[in-house]
């Protein structure tokens, strides 16, 4: 039964009103981090400065929709009171909100880092971001379209995809730790960079997040088992010395 | 001397949630079946009140619930027409059994209505008066007895010092504490309240949960409620009615948060049509 969408709808009909405000809030959020994400490594790749300004400054329209998510669970928790599956409507929406919120962050990170890579000259490794964030942000999309339509089985699968973005990142960082080997000039763009990856990542852990809450919300009950953690860096010591 | 009912022994009631039988029941309920008018009220009703816990029946108006608690201590019995048929375990044996005395199971299970109705007497008679009915005690000894049973009902405080005006005088909510000090007073094993805080203001409603969860440590506990957060808030178990029949039964933390029955979520949600 906890699989089945609600057919039947409220006795007070402002009650449906308010969750599908609150869906319609997040989903809003959603397409503005995802178009951040797009503007931020466009603007990276241009090295268009001016952009990743904008990008900066656009993260605050996404804070300020979170600051509504926050402000009507309150009111439906209050003057509501919801109980079972709306319960966990509500508490999947402020979770999910928290983390499409950081998402957000995460992209104006990106825009920042790369105002200051702008003032070194262009480095190779810069060309595999895209890459990453594109997989970042299909991962963001898959999430999110499990959530408008409440489909656990693509929230699942979603998960799961985390680890390619996790393996890629570990590749990156192995390969930037190379490059700044061979030529201890880029250190400072590379470092930049690893940030900057380092960021596309944790967009895919938020992800991840999102499709828990997923889980949740039509189950009541966590996804059962844990994720492998696919981010390697952090055991990498040293790489062969190209020299 | 009338013969003691035989003790009965059957499995435990089949429930929604595996959790609430572990618990001991101090009632239960076993293919319980009501009618009255023709017309058939509760449908082969299993369920078990577990001892010293919070027990909540919660279901839209005319599913039961008061019927229920009402079969419970048989006061459907002074009502021509009622009939039950099943069983009804208090502590193994059937109280729906007519060899079970009537004075022993009223003296074992107490009944607080919706709205609170005082004897028009003094607040000590109140409570001196149904301890009178079971037992002969001293002055001294039923004036421990009032003050015992008006402390655990929370109204000693308000009422130590005007023992004897009306109970008439006193506010719904402190009538409402005083019959259900009244209840206490003849030490029952079970308490049974049907919509007790119903005709109450919030602050009122808040001493008489405040004081369900009190009295819990020493009482089993049925309570019939229309607010479902009364029944999240005070009640350990959670028994769902619709029509007649139990839907579901089980944790209220559970029913509440992951109820199994879709019937059980409409309700619980406010979709019910």
């Amino acid at each position: 039964m906890p699989n089945a969408p609600h057919t039947s709808e409220h006795i007070v009909k402002g009650y449906d009103e308010e969750l599908d405000r609150l869906t319609g809030e997040i989903q809003r959020m959603g397409e503005l981090a995802m178009a951040q994400l797009e503007s931020a490594i466009d603007a990276i790749m241009r090295r268009d400065s001016e952009a990743a300004l904008d990008v900066v400054g656009a993260d605050a329209t996404i804070d300020a929709l979170e600051e509504e998510v926050s402000h009507d669970v309150m009111r439906l928790l209050a003057l509501r009171q919801p109980m079972a599956r709306d319960l966990r409507e509500v508490m999947a929406a402020l979770r999910i909100a928290a983390a499409v919120e950081r998402i957000g962050d995460y992209a104006a990170n990106v825009a920042k880092r790369s105002l200051v890579l702008n003032q070194s000259a262009p480095i190779r490794l810069t060309h595999a971001l895209p890459r990453l964030a594109r997989l970042a942000q299909a991962l963001v999309q898959d999430v999110l379209a499990a959530y408008a339509t409440r489909d656990d089985a693509r929230a699942l699968a979603a998960w799961a995809r985390d680890e390619e973005l996790d393996a890629q990142y570990t590749g990156l960082f192995r390969e930037l730790l190379t490059y700044m080997m061979e030529d201890p000039r880029t250190i400072t763009p590379c470092t930049h960079l690893l940030f900057m990856a380092k960021n596309l990542e944790r967009i895919g852990d938020h992800a991840t997040n999102i499709a828990e809450n997923v889980y949740f919300l039509v189950h009541g009950t966590p996804i059962a088992g844990t994720r492998r953690k696919g981010d390697a860096s952090v055991s990498i010591a040293e790489v062969d010395d190209p020299r | 001397m009338i013969d003691a009912p035989a003790r009965i022994s059957v499995a435990p009631a089949a429930t929604t949630d595996a959790r609430p039988q572990a618990q001991r029941p101090k009632m239960a309920a076993r293919g319980l079946d009501f009618h009255y008018d023709g017309f058939r009220a509760l449908k082969d009703v299993s369920l078990d009140v577990a001892e010293k816990r919070v027990t909540a029946l919660i279901g839209p108006s005319g599913c039961g619930k008061s019927t229920l608690l009402r079969v419970f201590n048989r006061i459907y019995s002074i009502y021509p027409g009622q009939h039950a048929s099943g069983a009804v375990l208090l502590d193994g044996e059937n109280i729906l059994d007519p060899k079970y005395p009537l004075n022993r199971l009223r003296s074992k299970v107490g009944m607080v209505f919706q709205k609170p109705v005082p004897f028009p007497m003094s607040i000590y008679d109140n409570i001196a008066y149904g301890i009178r009915h079971h037992e002969k005690l001293s002055k001294a000894e039923m004036d421990v007895r009032v003050e015992l049973a008006l402390v655990q009902g929370a109204l000693w405080g308000e009422v130590k010092d005007k023992l004897r005006q009306s109970a008439l005088g006193l506010s719904g909510g402190q009538q409402q504490r005083l019959c259900i000090a009244r209840a206490i007073a003849l030490r029952p094993e079970v308490i049974l309240l049907d919509e007790p805080t119903s005709a109450l203001d919030p602050i009122a409603t808040g001493k008489i949960e405040q004081l369900i969860s009190e009295l819990k440590a020493h009482f089993t506990i049925a309570i019939v409620t229309h607010n479902m957060q009364q029944a999240a808030r005070c009640s350990d178990f959670t028994a769902f009615m619709y029509l007649g029949e139990l839907v579901e039964f089980g944790e209220t933390e559970r029913l509440f948060t992951k109820p199994e029955k879709k019937q059980t979520e409409d309700y619980i949600t406010g979709r019910f049509g």
